[in-house]
């Protein structure tokens, strides 16, 4: 039986193969490009090259995101004598150009380009993704000549579970879900909680509107997903480990398959990793659009095949986890930050970001922007910088008025907070909180009680239903919203909706009643005069309190049973 | 497409082929409970949705009880119980979609074709459905008309390119492909048959 393959010999290979080439054009084909008509393109570049026979000398590489998903569809070419160029909107014309004139002739064609150099590119740093653009994620080989999979195989060779759990403790990495909880400390929790069989789960269930860092990460580079899952396994003593991705990634699906399979075949895992005794299978489990699934206690659930309804801890999932054995869950891009941790070390990341938040941050900055797309930045960094910098400010010139981080159980940051520098604390302290990095820009336009009415609806929708606080205080409270909004509020609607707030908050079961009431909170905190000025003012309904302006008699009329 | 001529694997007394794609999932998945999420996708890929027929076969497989597969099918949003219509647009509502008055184009096409979201035409020519991020926020507002993801559209060019895909139907209607086939084709890697 072949062993398993030697990491520096397909690197060496790699490193060969590309000096053969002198121009190469890297084509992104992520959700985001290819929804824009990316794979055509790439098709076309491959198929002129290879016609004029040039396909020795010029490489087209299919690869992951370049992050700015607004001028998609990208396309970057490389050559040996020039500085990469970065074409945005390529068409089907443009792409003919590129090929002919800069694939084939070997100057710059004449089609819109954008700079390199835009904050938005020279603003990041780039360490969980820095691999996007540059590889091909459907090529293991790719993944090893990036230096890919070494650090599994120096812990497996050189350290001891112990040591591996130390690193990521003295790194000061933090959970990228959303809470923030130190890793090394989870994963001192299960490799000390007693048990014949233990699983690491790998949660891709990125279910916050607006956010898709985890999905690009997936569809960029899988191979850096299943080394960072190995790593939490053989740190932990678990010997099998599952990704549960969403069943609405079925690019992200279709590349860690792939990926699962290759690395099998590479014995880079499965029986014996990298020719050790330490034995470790990868298993993908799919959702079907669930939340709540987020949540580690559900998604354990839904991995078991069942209803993806949430439990109460204690006990920790470290402790009673899938099928009643200690497991561990770790968000995608917290595991993607582990072999760059233990390849440079655990003070090179602790040197990066502030005193309590270490490393970077991916975002996916969407909203009323110049520049929409995936960032990744340092921790620290302030809101300005990522919305005016490198967001390229608001178009049409439009002002400023929030931008809304956390998804459905984060909140709103207004104008005068832009200078906040990011982090776990900062955010916090804000009344919103990291989550999993999507930001949203809101201008000057947005309503911010209709903002709110949006995140309590999809908080209704969904709630799973098993404790009744959330089941039952999430549809009042979008009751109350709706009203609100709807131009027959009254005070007592508002007060309501305030004292329900915190009901909610204090007695749901898991997350997602307990957070539900944030975006209300922080709109109200920031915004309260938006939603004064929808309320139909007392004096309107007179003294007896039924009406006698037609506002009050509309909302006398509309109020539901038990809300007056 | 499952071959309607040959394979004889089906495992339903209807004879209909496309259990016997059902079945290979399940003999793949060693008929393990456990992966009963993983056989509904499977199950709602081949048909276009899932019938109370497939889900009973689902159950007796997998020996489980009915309870069950209605429970966790009936949980998650993605599986849908009602034989989709011929033509389909999804609408994301996620926040950047929101935020670039995506409601503006469920209420154009609700009002266009009497539907909201969830529901056929009585016809059957027309499903309109909502999604929760497709992660595609710098196309915002995003639609996927007919499997197909279209950004940057206004309402009025949504009800354009609807319009357009219903007419193309109409000329080439010697094709008699019904939704369920093409769903069938598509085989659960692609994103119209899971949206």
């Amino acid at each position: 039986m072949a062993g398993p393959i030697d990491l520096y010999d397909v690197a060496n290979a790699e490193r060969d193969a590309r000096a053969h080439f002198s121009r190469r054009a890297f084509v992104c084909t992520s959700t985001g490009c290819l929804s824009a008509g990316a794979s055509a393109i790439k098709q076309q570049l491959t198929d002129t090259v290879t016609d004029a026979g040039q396909e020795q000398g010029v490489q087209v590489v299919p690869t992951g995101c370049f992050g700015l998903c607004s001028r998609g569809p990208l396309v970057r070419v490389e050559t040996r004598d020039q500085q990469p160029t970065l074409y945005e909107h390529v068409d089907t014309d443009t792409a003919q150009l590129i090929a002919d004139d800069h694939l084939l002739e070997g100057r710059q064609a004449s089609a819109d380009t954008v700079s390199l150099e835009l904050p938005f590119f020279a603003r990041q740093e780039k360490v969980v993704l820095s691999n996007a653009g540059k590889i091909d994620p459907d090529r293991i080989e790719d993944y090893v000549g990036q230096g890919g999979y070494r650090a599994l195989q120096s812990a497996v060779e050189t350290m001891t579970p112990e040591g591996v759990v130390k690193t990521i403790l003295r790194s000061g990495l933090r959970g990228r879900g959303g809470a923030g909880y130190p890793t090394g400390r989870k994963w001192e929790f299960l490799s000390l909680a007693d048990g014949d069989q233990k699983y690491v789960v790998a949660n891709g269930d990125e279910g916050d509107p607006g956010a898709y860092m985890d999905r690009t990460i997936m569809e960029t580079d899988p191979h850096r997903v299943l080394e960072g899952l190995s790593l939490a396994g053989y740190a932990t003593g678990a010997s099998q480990g599952y990704i549960y991705v969403r069943a609405e990634y079925p690019l992200a699906i279709e590349r860690l398959e792939r990926a699962i399979r290759e690395a099998k075949r590479a014995k880079l895992i499965g029986r014996n990793v990298l020719g050790s005794d330490f034995r470790f299978d990868i298993e993908i489990r799919i959702g079907a659009g669930a939340f709540v699934c987020g949540e580690e206690t559900a998604l354990m659930k839904s991995i078991q095949g069942e209803r993806g309804t949430p439990t109460l801890r204690p006990p920790y999932p470290t402790e009673r986890g899938l099928w009643g054995k200690p497991t561990m869950i770790q968000n995608v891009e917290t595991l993607a930050n582990v072999p760059v941790i233990l390849e440079r070390g655990a003070e090179w990341f602790a040197s990066l970001g502030t005193s309590e938040s270490k490393g970077t941050k991916v975002f996916a900055l969407t909203g009323s922007l110049n520049n929409t797309g995936l960032i990744e930045v340092p921790m620290g960094i302030t809101l300005r910088e990522i919305v005016e910098e490198m967001g390229g400010g608001i178009p049409d010139g439009r002002a400023f008025k929030a931008a809304q981080s956390g998804g459905p159980s984060g909140g709103c940051i207004p104008a005068p907070y832009l200078d906040t520098p990011v982090d776990y604390e900062n955010l916090q302290k804000l009344g919103s909180m990291m989550g999993s990095g999507g930001l949203v820009v809101m201008d000057e336009t947005v309503s911010m009680p209709e903002v709110a009415r949006f995140y309590m609806e999809f908080c209704r929708d969904e709630s799973c239903g098993k404790c009744t606080p959330c089941r039952a205080g999430t549809v009042k409270m979008h009751a109350f919203l709706d009203r609100i909004v709807s131009g027959v509020g009254r005070r007592r609607d508002l007060q309501h909706l305030e004292s329900l707030c915190h009901t909610v908050r204090a007695t749901s079961m898991c997350g997602l009643g307990q957070s539900a009431p944030n975006p209300v909170f922080s709109t109200l905190e920031h915004f309260r005069d938006e939603y004064l000025e929808l309320l139909v003012p007392d004096e309107a309904f007179g003294p007896d309190g039924n009406g006698s302006s037609p506002d009050a008699q509309r909302a006398v009329a509309t109020s539901p049973g038990g809300v007056r | 497409m499952a071959d309607r001529a040959g394979n004889g694997a089906a495992g339903h007394p209807s004879g209909d082929e496309r259990f016997g794609v059902l079945e290979k999932a399940l003999k793949r998945s060693r008929y393990s409970q456990d992966q009963l999420i993983e056989i509904l996708h499977v199950a709602q890929g081949v048909f276009g949705y899932l019938s109370e027929d497939v889900l009973v076969y689902v159950g007796r497989e997998l020996k489980l009880p009915l309870s069950r597969v209605f429970g966790v099918a009936t949980f998650y949003h993605l599986f849908t119980f009602e034989e989709p219509g011929e033509h389909g647009a999804t609408v994301c509502t996620g926040t950047a979609c929101f935020v670039k008055g995506a409601d503006r184009i469920v209420d154009a096409l609700t009002s266009e074709f009497h539907v909201s979201a969830g529901e056929t035409t009585e016809d059957g020519r027309f499903t309109l459905k909502t999604a929760r991020c497709l992660g595609s926020c710098g196309l915002a507002p995003v639609v996927v008309i007919d499997g197909a993801v279209r950004g940057h559209l206004d309402a009025a060019g949504v009800l354009e390119v609807v319009a357009e895909q219903m007419a193309a139907d109409d000329e080439a209607d010697t094709e008699d492909t019904t939704p369920a086939e093409a769903d069938a084709v598509a085989s659960g890697a692609a994103n119209e048959a899971r949206l």
